[in-house]
């Protein structure tokens, strides 16, 4: 096993309890705007896409690469803003509403 | 460690400051004031990402990398406007799109690696192509059904989960014949294949009341797979992002399975929500008592303390603007409304505070379960607005009930309990309520949306 496997192993292992910790905290009332937000971050794949193409080594690695990058980016620009207009809406109660 | 030239430095730090960013995203989630920065944040760290990758060295083709993101762009605009009630099948589907992305790019990676593939490698790709075709068509089916392009009741076969086992069995097998042959070209797309059928049936059983848990898993899935696809790439940006993913559909997918009292395995092989023909079969008349909106407006009118507990029958009826008009109308007359939100109503994590925040109101009116089960007793009226499962009894008190020991929200427990519903037909999972039975409850038959509006009518006209 490598070193760089080896050092991906700690980084995985640490940002797991990372993220356990930190969305244990996340209010269940942003269960779906959470999910939809992860998923946003997760499209960050498209990197190793866009390498793909821009490298073009192969011709199938050219072509599986664009496709992915537009799977991809569709993720990245819907996520955010759909997770956007999810938390514009949650508001508390003020003392003077219309 | 190797010293890097400049520009590769340059560009590891901008992936650590990303690496950063995303975290920090996830921590401004924890309370609905902060929460936007965190889309900021994730914003501004995936710019960088992408800025600092298109500086990459290596790559010689800007034009498709170009085109490829404009197109990306133009599919993800509209998918980020669509409406409220349709945001649980778009999550299926952009599970299914960041899979897919997975997908492809590892069978990339294989086919220009190929024989040259370390074991510890080929194993990672191989968890990274079998995780990702999988949850793309299981996501795809899981969107169909949420869109109700498929049957949203579960199918199942004598023998189904063998079949499925079977298959699932034949990718790992598969996937380990490449460990020790990495040049078996031929042998990897079958590795692509066999999971994209499983996807599809393990998805066939499941039933609409199971899709909270299934489309957390299968977030769960899409991280771990992206984080798969990190190691196989060497980037340590992609594997926190899949960690942060997989852990937080793990987290979501154990909260939603405690919430119905089931493991992961019971419902993945479950098949809950089939009709009980024996149990809905030898039933006794039991007598329901019914009222009319002006009877049920003078009790509400009447009342201190209503706790509305709405499920997924408010979504299907887009009734969630009527109700929060409803809200507007009793509180105006002095009454205490709250919302009691059961984790698992609706078809997703959170589903219902979306919807009752689109319909403008206040999120600290939405109360958890646990929070506001103690209330139930000192509530005047329990109003249920299409939900059913999560309410009732025999959760607490049947052990033959398939839901017996789910948590629920003791609307019984309230002075008068008022149930919205089309008829008697059972719920979701297929099981009789005997909420409907007792003498406190009143059962308003209706369409969601048109008996609240009936009920704002009469409280306006009471009130004039």
């Amino acid at each position: 096993m490598s070193s760089a496997l080896l050092n991906g192993l700690f980084v995985f292992m640490l940002a797991g309890f990372i993220g356990f910790e930190i969305i244990k905290r996340v209010s269940p009332l942003l269960h779906t705007p959470l999910m939809s937000l992860t998923n946003a971050l997760d499209a960050i794949a498209v990197l190793g896409a866009i390498v793909l193409v821009g490298e073009h080594k192969s011709n199938l690695s050219f072509v599986l690469g664009v496709v992915a990058v537009i799977a991809a980016t569709s993720n990245v620009v819907g996520g955010f803003l759909i997770t956007d207009r999810m938390l514009k809406m949650f508001k508390t109660s003020r003392p003077t509403k219309p | 460690m190797t010293d890097l030239a400049g520009n590769q430095l340059l560009l590891e730090i901008v992936y650590l400051i990303a690496s950063a960013l995303f975290i920090l995203s996830l921590k401004f989630m924890s309370s609905p004031r902060t929460a936007r920065h965190g889309i900021w944040a994730g914003e501004l760290g995936m710019l960088l990402a992408i800025g600092g990758t298109l500086l990459h060295h290596g790559i010689v083709d800007y034009k498709w990398i170009v085109i490829a993101l404009v197109i990306g762009s133009g599919i993800g605009v509209p998918l980020g406007f669509v409406h409220m009630t349709a945001v649980p099948q778009r999550t299926a589907l952009s599970h299914a799109f960041g899979a897919l992305c997975v997908t492809l790019v590892g069978t990339a990676e294989f086919y220009l690696r190929t024989p040259n593939v370390p074991p510890f490698m080929m194993s990672v790709l191989s968890m990274e192509v079998i995780l990702g075709s999988l949850t793309f068509t299981g996501s795809l089916m899981a969107a169909g059904k949420l869109q109700e392009l498929l049957p949203q009741r579960p199918i199942t076969y004598k023998g189904q989960n063998f079949v499925n086992l079977f298959f699932l069995a034949i990718a790992v097998g598969l996937a380990v014949y490449l460990v020790l042959h990495p040049g078996a070209r031929m042998v990897f797309p079958v590795m692509v294949i066999i999971p994209l059928i499983f996807g599809v049936l393990m998805i066939i059983p499941i039933g609409g009341a199971d899709m909270p848990t299934v489309i957390s898993l299968l977030n769960s899935y899409a991280g771990l797979s992206a984080a798969a696809m990190g190691f196989v790439l060497d980037s340590k940006l992609l594997i926190i992002a899949g960690a942060l993913d997989g852990s937080s559909g793990f987290i979501l997918s154990v909260i939603m399975s405690k919430a119905m009292n089931r493991s992961f395995t019971n419902v993945l092989f479950g098949a809950f929500g089939q009709v009980q023909p024996a149990a809905a079969a030898g039933q006794e008349e039991k007598t329901v008592r019914s009222a009319t909106a002006e009877e049920a407006a003078g009790i509400l009118a009447a009342a201190n303390r209503v706790v509305i507990v709405p499920g997924y029958g408010m979504a299907v009826a887009q009734a969630q603007h009527k109700v929060r008009e409803l809200y507007d109308a009793l509180t105006k007359r002095g009454v205490d409304v709250r919302f009691a939100i059961h984790p698992v109503a609706g078809r997703m994590p959170g589903h219902m505070n979306v919807l009752l925040a689109e319909a403008d109101i206040p999120y600290d009116k939405l109360i958890e379960m646990d929070d506001i089960n103690g209330d139930f007793p000192q509530t005047d009226v329990a109003l249920i607005i299409g939900a059913n499962d999560v309410t009732n009894p025999a959760a607490r008190t049947d052990q033959s009930s398939p839901i017996f020991g789910m948590p629920i929200l003791d609307v019984d427990k309230a002075r008068t309990v008022m149930v919205i519903k089309r008829g008697m037909s059972p719920g979701f999972a297929g099981i009789d309520n005997p909420l409907y039975y007792l003498d406190r409850t009143l059962m308003l038959f209706g369409d969601a949306k048109a008996f609240v509006n009936s009920l704002v009518h009469e409280l306006a006209g009471n009130s004039h």
